[in-house]
């Protein structure tokens, strides 16, 4: 009994998805976003500014240590 | 090192923030308030074994859908944001915030696969029990999953249980429930998500007062409004009693951002609250033009709201700038210099550190440490640089206020008429209604300007100016990523919209 367990919450999601109708157009909206989100926007315009131009933690920290101790001009 | 700061990226990164922020607001409040109605609606299913109120959780709940699934990861940008044009930010509160938002947005996913599937499919395939504790438990899942992004905004608001290590250059988390039970993380969370509960009853109370003026599903939204209408009510309340919670803690911990909203400028004891008035756009800190054009005050009220005592004294955007000694308030100048010593320590501390001289390192460090607190003030050149824009605030927090008003006046005609059988009948109170949704998005959007530009020019209240927390990037990469996003999230809320109306005139009697 226990061993159908798994089958019988595979066919519970299949089922599910099988009779979904406008759920099946906001799947394809969900799978646009997160292609456009996850594929595009993190990988050719989001990039961690520290993980991209540093390599230690200690560089890092390095960076930072100097941005904040450097004069800065405010904007008026 | 950087040799130049590009301030116009600073504003181009905040309005970005900004936009994506609101955008993400629009969704999540719905979602937030949404799955308790459902939850109510299925819950007086199962007790009374009626079919229609099954039918009516079954409505909502395509409609929750509709919004989940437009809305779902676009917090997920705001997460990309920090690590691109807020990377000294993110790098300096990492410790804080990075595990927790983690754990969370794990919990969120199972949470979501699991009773979310439950919800969705198995109206015919589990137990009404099992289904409706489901539906109970992704309404408690979604405003949990709210909580440790508002602890991390309250944080922000109110920096406590933690040390700033000058070594990493890192906040570090010395005190986790000082974190997540400062009094401003808790009415963070409370004031947010009621205000999405309230929001969402209005989102209720709009569609089904239109299904009354075209005589269409009748009953559903009848019912539908009773439920609303009382839910919003109390939301109503809650929302209010968390709103004064949140100004109080604004008294205490970031007067200036009271002053602010308030449009005061001169401290008083006694000080009266604004019912009305129009604010002199051009007034500035260190003129003498008055603050306002008109001004109704409500006189003692104030006092009594940021003190609980009605003849105390609240300091106004001048006390807080120039200091007031009998007050015993210190000014933004006196901060300033303490700020400037506490950086040029850090500097010193850092150089002292990397040529090896541990004992000039420490002896920074206690000078360090004594004016610390005022590090923020470091980066100011001019005391009057610690005010925010005061028209701005001062507009929106006097809009929220009033429409926070007006809606339990709605929801209280709504609860009279539906109770008296007459609702149908109140054309007027119901073309009210069809607008109520637009104007609790107004109301929602303008708490967030409150309480985000109320507190500029901080990105961490007096430790971190955003001029600072931003990354070291030109204008034009973050020009180019506002106007992807202006795009994309606009096509997403028109999918929204489009995709609602059409299930909201199939009504809950379509496939």
């Amino acid at each position: 009994m226990t061993r159908l367990y798994p089958k019988r919450i595979i066919g519970f999601y299949v089922d599910g998805f099988r009779s979904m109708t406008t759920g099946r157009t906001l799947w394809k909206i969900i799978f646009i976003k997160l292609f456009i989100i996850f594929a595009i926007l993190k990988l050719f315009f989001f990039p961690n500014y520290l993980n991209t131009n540093f390599t230690t933690d200690a560089e890092r920290a390095d960076h930072v240590l100097g941005m904040i101790t450097q004069p800065v001009q405010n904007p008026k | 090192m950087v040799e130049q700061i590009d301030l116009t990226m600073v504003n181009w990164a905040r309005a970005q923030f900004a936009l994506t922020a609101m955008y993400h607001w629009i969704f999540v409040p719905l979602t937030l308030g949404l799955s308790f109605l459902i939850a109510f609606f299925e819950s007086i299913y199962v007790k009374t074994e009626n079919e229609e109120w099954k039918k009516i959780a079954k409505f909502w709940m395509i409609l929750f859908g509709i919004n989940f699934a437009i809305g779902v990861a676009t917090g997920i940008i705001l997460e990309f944001e920090f690590g691109t044009n807020w990377s000294n930010y993110s790098w300096m509160v990492g410790d804080i915030f990075g595990a927790p938002l983690a754990v969370e947005g794990i919990a969120a996913f199972f949470l979501e696969a699991t009773f979310f599937a439950v919800m969705f499919f198995g109206w015919e395939r589990v137990s009404k029990k099992f289904h409706l504790f489901s539906t109970w438990m992704v309404a408690i899942g979604s405003n949990l999953s709210a909580l440790w992004i508002l602890v991390a905004n309250g944080w922000m608001q109110f920096p406590t249980g933690m040390a700033f290590n000058p070594d990493t250059a890192r906040f570090e988390m010395q005190d986790f429930w000082a974190v997540l039970f400062s009094p401003v993380a808790i009415s963070k969370f409370t004031h947010t998500t009621s205000s999405g509960f309230l929001l969402a009853s209005l989102f209720v109370i709009t569609i089904s007062s239109w299904y009354l003026l075209k005589g269409r599903h009748i009953q559903m939204a009848k019912k539908s409004i009773l439920v609303a209408a009382v839910f919003g009510l109390l939301a109503s309340a809650y929302v209010g009693f968390t709103g004064d919670e949140a100004a109080y803690n604004d008294a205490h911990k970031q007067p200036m951002k009271l002053a602010a909203f308030e449009g005061l400028y001169d401290g008083e004891k006694g000080a009266g609250l604004m019912a009305a008035g129009i604010i002199n756009n051009s007034k500035k800190v260190n003129d003498d033009q008055d603050a306002f054009h008109l001004e109704i005050r409500i006189p003692g009220l104030l006092s009594l709201l940021a003190n609980r005592k009605l003849g105390s004294f609240v300091p106004g955007i001048k006390d807080l700038v120039y200091g007031n000694e009998k007050e015993n308030i210190m000014g933004a100048s006196e901060k300033i210099k303490k700020g400037k010593a506490a950086l040029e320590q850090l500097a010193l501390y850092k150089k002292a550190k990397k040529s090896g001289d541990n004992a000039g390192a420490e002896a920074t460090l206690t000078v360090f440490n004594q004016n610390k607190d005022y590090l923020g003030f470091g980066y100011l050149n001019a005391p009057e640089e610690a005010v925010p824009p005061v028209p701005l605030v001062y507009y929106a927090f006097h809009i929220m206020v009033a429409l926070g008003g007006l809606f339990p006046i709605i929801f209280l005609l709504y609860l009279f008429f539906t109770l008296k059988g007459t609702i149908i009948h109140q054309k007027w109170l119901l073309a009210l209604g069809v607008i109520s949704v637009f104007l609790g998005f107004v109301a929602s959007q303008c708490g967030w300007i409150v309480a985000e530009v109320g507190r500029q020019p901080w990105a961490i209240q007096d430790l971190l100016p955003v001029t600072v927390a931003r990354s070291n990037l030109t204008a034009g990469t973050v020009q180019t990523t506002f106007f992807m996003f202006l795009a994309i999230f606009t096509l997403l809320l028109i999918a929204e919209i489009r995709i609602m109306l059409k299930q909201i005139q199939i009504g809950p009697e379509g496939k």
